[in-house]
């Protein structure tokens, strides 16, 4: 961000950074910076709050006044949520299923809600939501010792199928869950503490790791302070 | 502070930044009453019908000021996702410069809006040098004066 407001500003733009790492936003000095210490991935601080989010605006856009580089703080502090949402899990339906094919199969209704009501989802990166149950059949069969490399996942990228996985997981938590909207974290607390499928993706990633899989195939397969 | 932001903000904190020489401050020719702002996020936000962000994209996509129908692209795992998907103007504050515009407060907003990604290659000289040049030429050629950069 900080690299693209100084190209911006050669080009005769005048940027405004809303930055969320102190250290490198004073590093790098954009022009006119708001450093704000909100969850990172929220850079206006809360979703569903229009007043602090206007306010944010209003005073990234009030360092406009400034007559040389100006670095700002916005004055509130937002801590991420480490607590895991509260979302109640299907119940075991088939027995012969590995628990988190059977669990995901059990989220495809709220799932499909969620979709009908947004209109479009984060799922298809590598894989459609048809093939969740089939890419977590796989992983789990990883994490169960299976070879990686004679066992092929479907979508292939095991850090797309993650990201599609964690998308299906966190579309129908949003759709089940009641109440104001969960802090930053809490849903990846949520999808790695308490689902099944989180699990069986740390399972998968550490066999993968233990199988001398290459590094980016499995580490970005979670947040690396997991 | 504590979890993976505490995680991710130390590791930051550590990383090498490219250097720019006596860097360009333009300021503001007009009242910001009578300016057209833009926004440009590292969100790798894109509508469903264009191309995805590839894990290593230094590309960028343009998003019409009516967009609403966008999905978060960026590869990370290490930032939340949730907020964008229950309020997209924790990420990319259409609506609030909608209003703002509306109050008079900024002139207009821009017609298009841009997303890179935020995981560049280190040198991050194709942003430098390549993309990021023809995105301002892009935002120049819609009259934008204003450019808000929102980070994820």
């Amino acid at each position: 961000m900080s690299t693209l407001a100084h190209v911006f500003e050669a080009a005769g733009l005048s940027t405004i950074v809303l930055a969320s790492m102190k250290e490198v936003a004073e590093k790098m000095a954009p022009p006119r910076t708001l450093y704000c210490e909100f969850p990172l991935g929220r850079p206006l601080g809360r979703p569903d709050d229009a007043a602090l989010q206007r306010d944010v605006l209003e005073r990234g856009l009030a360092l406009l006044e400034a007559t040389g580089p100006v670095f700002e703080t916005h004055p509130e502090v937002i801590e991420s949520e480490e607590t895991p949402l509260a979302c109640s899990l299907p119940p075991r339906f088939d027995a012969s299923l590995p628990p988190s094919v059977d669990e995901a199969q059990g989220l495809r209704s709220a799932y499909d809600r969620a979709v009908e009501a947004r209109g479009h989802t984060a799922v298809g990166r590598a894989i459609g939501v048809d093939e969740i149950p089939a890419a977590l059949t796989v992983l789990a069969q990883w994490a169960d010792g299976a070879a990686w490399k004679e066992v092929p996942l479907p979508g292939k990228n095991t850090l797309a199928v993650g990201h599609d996985i964690r998308a299906y997981y966190t579309e129908a938590a949003l759709e089940l869950a009641d109440g104001p909207a969960p802090g930053g974290r809490a849903v990846e607390a949520w999808f790695w503490e308490e689902t099944e499928a989180g699990k069986t993706m740390m399972g998968a990633r550490t066999a993968l790791k233990d199988q001398d899989a290459p590094f980016p195939f499995w580490f970005y397969m979670a947040p690396g302070h997991r | 502070m504590s979890g993976g932001d505490a995680a991710m903000r130390e590791y930051g904190a550590g990383q090498a930044v490219p250097t720019f020489e006596d860097p360009a401050f333009t300021p503001l020719a007009k009242p910001l009453s009578e300016a057209r702002v833009a926004l440009v996020t590292s969100a790798a936000l894109h509508r469903p019908d264009q191309d995805r962000f590839s894990p290593s994209d230094t590309g960028f996509r343009a998003l019409h000021r009516t967009d609403r129908n966008i999905v978060m692209g960026h590869w990370s795992p290490n930032f939340d996702h949730t907020g964008f998907q229950i309020d997209l103007n924790v990420v990319f504050p259409l609506d609030r410069l909608e209003e703002l515009a509306a109050d008079g407060v900024i002139g207009d907003v821009a017609p298009r809006h841009f997303a890179f990604a935020g995981n560049q290659p280190e040198t991050v000289s194709e942003v430098r040098l390549d993309t990021g040049p023809a995105c301002a030429q892009e935002m120049l050629s819609d009259g934008v004066d204003v450019v808000v950069l929102t980070p994820v």
